[in-house]
């Protein structure tokens, strides 16, 4: 499969990644790489096989429904972002977390 | 030309937890924000997720109501997006293996205009577990936008219908037979104003008789099955005017504004749709044995199908009447206390459909708070079959308790309801009865039959409503041929 470099513009934008011409080159002949090994190994018949989701071969431990955590929340906002656009606050009111506006 | 409409659902349940299906956090509604917003919820580095137990519980007792096949391996996924609600940056879902596969729903279409009432089988394509994101609340402060992740977490069943149904009427009898099912088998409560149960319609629409599927747009977040018909009827007419115009439908989800009653484009699919699923790395694949099935089957309530079938056969009811009792696990526990405690079947059913269905819906309340218990129900229509009143004392009765003035018998006693079942009373007053009204009594004695009716009437005039119907009509009949 050949990658474009609009392919790759494209990943990068999904993944909020800012990318120039240059770099954006040098990973287009990166992934390209990439792909070509997944080409050589799709030639293997797997066919039987049971696709691998996990590296290791164990199953998923349940954990009981029990409430265990308290409420940290001072704790947890002393963390969050400085307001910026000169005030040196915390990104925080009324227990929300600030961010920019976001309409949709 | 003719067009046909084509509604596909996903439906998101909340799952009934008390906490979050990664971690420990509470998911109970309505905490000051970010309370309940854990170390997970806010993904600091370093954290990882635990499947919570009965969430899994759900979802396997939801595949086993549906019949369908619950997925002895299944696989968690990340769906990666950027908003401020998700602060990983992906919701943890899964994609290609979900628990629970392919089953079916059996909907009742309720008859409207010249089309009659009709069942309909709805295929279920599947359903996913995945977390809830967090609330983004705007307004709080200028130019800012709060993220409260109370909510981030929460354990959801998506369930995916296929695209089945053929008109709004047949979308929202799905969405009401799935509300029901999901409250009777006790996995979500239902609490449309609270998002515990939300849907997602799909909607296309072709030309009569076609079998390609049109261009669909998604109607997001419906919470009420009045709004979800508004949509529906909206977006339909909407895109067949839009091809009739010579235009085209452009893939898009679209919000529904209960105030204008219209649909509106929020974003175009084709780039935000790009979500890059693969397996999360953070948790294993989610086994689930034959043993684990066998445990939540015998944790499972008799279905409502199986339950109005038992009730058809055990009691003779009609199939209306058993279908209506089995709407929700609450009216038919409510019958089955009243049986329990020596109501007779059919009676029962009349009453809990009439008197007392009528008396809930004009004061807008649920079954919980009626101030009649079906044990108090079963009481006074245990009145009625002894004889001690009538069936038109019975409401008045039935009306004193609802203003909360007793039990039935101290109600008949106080108000004087008792019937008089007295026969010597009862000939008592049918002697005087006949012997002011010869003149019916002719009427009779020459064919009238309708002079008979007369004659009951005057003798249950004379006894102030009291005297027992049957016996004026027994006695009557034997004073008459006599």
């Amino acid at each position: 499969m050949a990658l474009s470099i609009e392919d790759i513009k494209k990943v990068a934008h999904l993944a909020r990644i800012e990318i120039n011409e240059n770099d954006a080159n040098a990973t287009l002949n990166k992934l390209s790489g990439i792909l070509a090994l997944i080409e050589q190994m799709q030639a293997v018949d797997t066919s039987g096989i049971v696709p691998m989701s996990h590296a290791q071969d164990l199953s998923q431990r349940l954990r009981d429904d029990v409430v265990s955590k308290t409420n940290l929340r001072d704790e947890f906002q002393k963390n969050a972002p400085i307001l910026g656009n000169g005030s040196q606050e915390l990104a925080v009111a009324g227990g929300l977390y600030l961010v920019p506006k976001v309409i949709e | 030309m003719e067009w046909e409409v084509v509604i596909g659902l996903e439906t998101h349940t909340q799952l009934q937890t008390v906490s979050k299906i990664f971690s420990g956090a509470s998911v109970k509604y309505g905490a000051e924000p970010n309370t309940q917003a854990c170390e997970v919820s806010l993904a600091l580095p370093g954290v990882l997720p635990v499947l919570n137990k009965q969430a899994v519980h759900c979802a396997i007792k939801f595949g086993l109501a549906i019949n369908a096949e619950i997925a002895p391996r299944s696989v968690f996924a990340r769906k990666n997006y950027f908003y401020p609600d998700l602060p990983k940056g992906y919701q943890i879902s899964q994609f290609e293996l979900p628990v629970v596969g392919k089953g079916a729903i059996t909907i009742q279409v309720p008859a409207a205009g010249k089309q009659s009432a009709y069942e309909k089988v709805v295929n279920i394509t599947r359903a996913h577990l995945e977390e809830d994101a967090g609330k983004s609340v705007h307004g709080a402060v200028e130019g800012m936008s709060g993220i409260d992740l109370n909510r981030a977490g929460t354990p959801l069943l998506e369930i995916v219908t296929e695209p089945d149904m053929r008109s709004a009427a047949e979308a929202v009898a799905y969405a009401k037979k799935l509300h029901e099912l999901v409250q009777w088998i006790g996995i979500c409560d239902g609490n449309m104003q609270e998002g515990s149960f939300r849907c997602d319609v799909n909607v296309s629409v072709r030309p009569k008789g076609s079998d390609k599927l049109g261009t669909r747009r998604e109607i997001k977040n419906l919470n009420s099955f009045k709004f979800m018909t508004q949509a529906i009827e909206y977006e339909t007419r909407w895109q067949i005017e839009t091809l009739e115009d010579g235009g085209k439908i452009q893939q898009a989800t679209v919000l529904f504004n209960p105030d204008t009653g219209e649909t509106r484009a929020m974003r175009s699919k084709e780039e935000a749709n790009d979500y890059r699923y693969f397996p999360d790395p953070d948790l294993l694949p989610l086994v689930i044995s034959e043993q684990d099935k066998a445990r939540v089957q015998a944790d499972m309530p008799e279905l409502p199908a199986a339950m109005k079938a038992r009730l058809e056969a055990k009691f003779a009811l009609s199939s209306y009447d058993a279908s209506s009792l089995t709407a929700s696990r609450e009216l038919a526990d409510y019958f089955m206390a009243a049986i329990d405690a020596g109501a007779e079947p059919k009676q029962t059913a009349n009453w809990v459909m009439g008197s007392l269905s009528a008396k809930l819906n004009s004061e807008d309340k649920d079954l919980s708070s009626s101030p009649i218990s079906a044990q108090q129900l079963a009481q006074l229509l245990k009145r009625i079959s002894d004889g001690t009143i009538s069936n038109n004392a019975a409401k008045q009765v039935f009306d004193a308790m609802w203003q909360g003035e007793g039990e039935v018998d101290s109600i008949i006693a106080a108000k004087g309801l008792k019937q008089e079942s007295d026969s010597g009373a009862i000939e008592a007053i049918i002697d005087e009865v006949l012997a002011a009204n010869a003149a019916m009594v002719e009427e009779f004695k020459a064919g009238k039959e309708k002079a008979f009716n007369a004659l009951v009437g005057q003798a249950m005039k004379a006894s102030k409503g009291k005297a027992n119907p049957a016996q004026v009509n027994d006695i009557l009949k034997k004073k008459l041929q006599a």
